[in-house]
């Protein structure tokens, strides 16, 4: 093995990578997004999605979603350091695979094309709940409601079907059942 | 109706408050409604710098001698730049500053405006939080939260941005309220049961190691002193971090020394070969671990740490307390003292082997160096900079480099608080602001810079400031005319290619302190440096130490990169010796 020249060690083996979606409290006050972005750049953390709304206007409370990757450590290290930032209130965070969560992110599609396409392109949405929200003789807008890989595939199926544009939500996410976050 | 303030002087009043007697900052346009203030409060003292850095750097020297937190002012834009290094530094070592920056007014917020710079987005990633104060109402709060947040969990800089305008407007001022809370990011809530498990692992060890780091200083002279009787109580070998030196007394003979990189034989190798490791306040730094995937290897591994992020962040541990570790430590002791269980008695037959092992490791003696009678050794100047200074109460600090390590490892610190060195980030430059911090701190106090010449070559205006405030601070500069450890590891590593690290244009130090109104002295032989300590220590005024040392000269021991604790490099005794048997030359 050549000799390492660095200061620094040499990087060793990473674990697998797991999916996990945090949900992080935070008083809804200016900078508050940038100081969770830039915890999340400035450490490396890799942000898949984000989605981020008041959630509670008396107690000036706002929701933010972050969809990410990591290592088992590298999840518990960023839990970690978002309860050290000052306006972060509460921090979940749940593994993609955890059947008592839901999570659904939300896609406009606008297909441009006949009358046709546009049925057939409404027919291939039926799965997702489509909401129309917008029709005229050649385009269509369509609301879905779906996860993540679903809108992937819905994006590659209806490309033949005349689809232009794609304006797309991070994921949220809801406990099942009677259960809150704690 | 109570009283109206400007945003001025609400910043006072806050100050006063918190029992804040100095500043350390530099005016400019967006501070001057504050300036103009600072002559109705007599209570509070500024101290001029010369660079915002070296305001930073002198708060910090004030913080960390006097456990009191630092608290900066500066304008806006280049002001609030030049300050980011010691906001960073004050960051990674968890020193806790209050810095005041101006800010322009708020209409020019975001129209570049002069001296305007996105202040606290600069600042964001080297705090523990900001603020842009942009309405009057929300200053007395922020103040005082601001000074909380600094001081509290694990200390750190924060930054309180205040447009000129907001200096300027007017409302009612409010004092601080008692135990505010802030979303409950101070944890101390650790409980009995992780005791009782500690004390379960400790008495079942048979080769433990305590490990401390700064932690134990933050926490407090309380925190050491309990620790001394937490040692003496178990018999446990202890070894400390850079951070962590004057924790536990130096000289002591449970004390193995500093570990990590540039940490002795006996300690890097306790850390390997131990079976029981006991983290207090030290967060597994880099310069510390060596090789992550063999740091030692065989043992149950405790983290007692305030920062529950620390836990866990490098080196997965079998348990975790998260607390202050004064209150850990008091803890611990109470347990075992109720419990009757005198480790050192109980595990004598144990530890006592333990003990053999680490006194064969001791006769390596690792520190040592070939000594010269016709040149100056950087450690040998050390050595006799402690002799002669051991007998008072002595504060040292450095700036980052050979000369750093030489002082970690040949001064022997007794108490916490005396020593003020840039660990994590490694500012050079360090050195020189926090003396006159931790001068302005004690004033009656010897406070001695050990510095290298390229260090102080990066803040030497803030010698004026000494000279303006009769701070009779001692910069020793170890001068071997090159960037020293650049200079090691090009040589260890970069086949003597000594690229860009020597000083070919070096002022007179000596000339140099007379301009700015100094002392400066100068040694060039062995024979003469004891008498010329002494006339620095003598003299009270500030003093430009020039101290010519063997230009080659390397820090040893030291932990070649990616290598485990237990295949240190020894010094120049052990080289020839190997060179010899042909073991350890792969290890150059």
């Amino acid at each position: 093995m050549a000799q390492s020249k660095s200061a620094y060690s040499i990087p060793t083996k990473t674990g697998k990578l797991d999916t996990h979606i945090f949900v992080v409290w935070v008083d809804n006050e200016a900078g508050v997004l940038a100081r969770v972005v830039g915890l999340f750049s400035g450490r490396g953390y890799n942000i898949e999605s984000l989605a981020v709304a008041e959630v509670d206007h008396k107690n000036n409370l706002s929701r933010v979603t972050i969809v990410t990757t990591g290592t088992p450590e590298v999840i518990e290290q960023i839990a970690l350091q978002l309860k050290k930032l000052v306006p972060v209130h509460k921090v979940a965070n749940f593994k993609r695979e955890d059947k008592k969560v839901i999570f659904k992110e939300m896609a406009l599609l606008k297909i441009v094309g006949s009358q046709i396409k546009i049925k057939k392109a409404l027919n291939t949405c039926k799965k997702f709940n489509p909401v129309v929200l917008d029709k005229t003789n050649k385009s269509i807008v369509i609301q879905i409601t779906a996860l993540r890989r679903e809108i992937d595939i819905m994006g590659k199926n209806l490309k033949p079907l005349g689809l232009v544009s794609v304006s797309r939500t991070g994921a949220v996410a809801m406990t099942r059942g009677a259960e809150i976050f704690n | 109706m109570s009283k109206l303030y400007s945003g001025a002087e609400i910043v006072f009043k806050c100050l006063e408050d918190q029992g804040v007697e100095f500043i350390f900052g530099y005016p400019g346009g967006a501070v001057l409604p504050i300036y103009d203030e600072l002559k109705n409060h007599p209570s509070i003292k500024h101290i001029l710098v010369r660079h915002e850095q070296g305001a930073g750097h002198a708060a910090e020297g004030y913080a960390r001698s006097s456990g009191k937190p630092g608290v900066v002012l500066v304008t806006s834009g280049p002001g609030a730049t030049n300050v980011v290094t010691a906001l960073t530094d004050a960051y990674m070592d968890s020193v806790p500053l209050v810095c005041i920056s101006g800010q322009v007014p708020t209409h020019l917020i975001g129209t570049d405006a002069f001296q305007e710079c996105d202040t606290t987005g600069i600042t964001r990633p080297c705090t523990k939080h900001n603020w842009l104060v942009k309405d009057i109402n929300d200053l007395p709060r922020i103040m005082h939260e601001a000074f909380i947040v600094a001081t509290t969990g694990r200390p750190g800089p924060v930054l309180v941005d205040i447009p000129k305008d907001v200096q300027f407007a007017k409302t009612k001022y409010s004092k601080p309220k008692k135990e505010k809370k802030i979303n409950g990011k101070v944890s101390n809530g650790f409980n009995q049961k992780d005791i009782d498990q500690l004390i379960n692992l400790m008495s079942k060890a048979s080769k433990p190691v305590f490990y401390t780091g700064g932690g134990v200083i933050n926490s407090g002279p309380k925190a050491s002193e309990l620790l001394r009787e937490l040692i003496s109580l178990t018999g446990f070998p202890i070894t400390s971090t850079l951070q962590g030196l004057g924790a536990y007394p130096g000289d002591d003979n449970q004390f193995l020394g500093m570990l990590g990189m540039h940490g002795t034989y006996e300690a890097n190798n306790a850390m390997h070969d131990c079976d029981l490791l006991i983290n207090i306040g030290a967060r597994f730094d880099d310069r510390i671990t060596g090789k992550i995937d063999e740091f030692s290897p065989k043992s149950k591994k405790v983290h007692i740490d305030i920062d529950p992020s620390s836990i866990n962040k490098i080196v997965k541990v079998d348990l975790s307390i998260v607390g202050d570790v004064g209150d850990v430590i008091r803890s611990i002791t109470k347990t075992l003292k109720n419990k009757n269980l005198n480790l050192e008695k109980s595990n004598k037959q144990k530890i006592s082997k333990w003990w053999q092992q680490i006194q064969k490791w001791r006769t390596k003696d690792s520190l040592n160096f070939i000594n010269s009678d016709t040149i100056i050794k950087p450690q040998h100047a050390v050595q006799r900079l402690y002799e002669l200074t051991k007998n008072q109460d002595t504060y040292i600090t450095t700036e980052v480099g050979q000369h750093q390590m030489w002082a970690a490892q040949h001064y022997k610190f007794n108490k916490p608080n005396r020593w003020m060195t840039s660990g994590g980030l490694g500012t050079m430059g360090y050195g020189l602001p926090a003396a006159v911090g931790v001068q302005i701190a004690h004033p009656k106090k010897l406070v001695v810079d050990i510095a290298g010449e390229a260090s102080i070559l990066m803040t030497m205006q803030e010698i004026s400031t000494a000279v303006q405030y009769n701070l009779p601070i001692k910069i020793f500069i170890l001068n071997n005319q090159y960037m020293g450890m650049v200079r090691q590891w090009q040589e260890l590593l970069h086949e003597k290619n000594y690229s860009e690290s020597y000083s070919k244009a070096l002022p007179d130090f000596v000339k140099l302190a007379e301009a700015y109104g100094c002392i400066g002295i100068r040694a060039k032989k062995p024979n003469e440096l004891d008498e010329k300590i002494q006339e620095m220590i003598d003299v009270d005024r500030p003093v430009i130490f020039d101290c010519h040392v063997d230009q080659d000269e390397n820090c040893f021991p030291m932990i070649p990169s990616g290598k485990p604790h237990n295949q240190m490099l020894l010094g120049p005794k052990d080289q020839e010796k190997n060179k010899i048997t042909g073991k350890g030359k792969a290890l150059v």
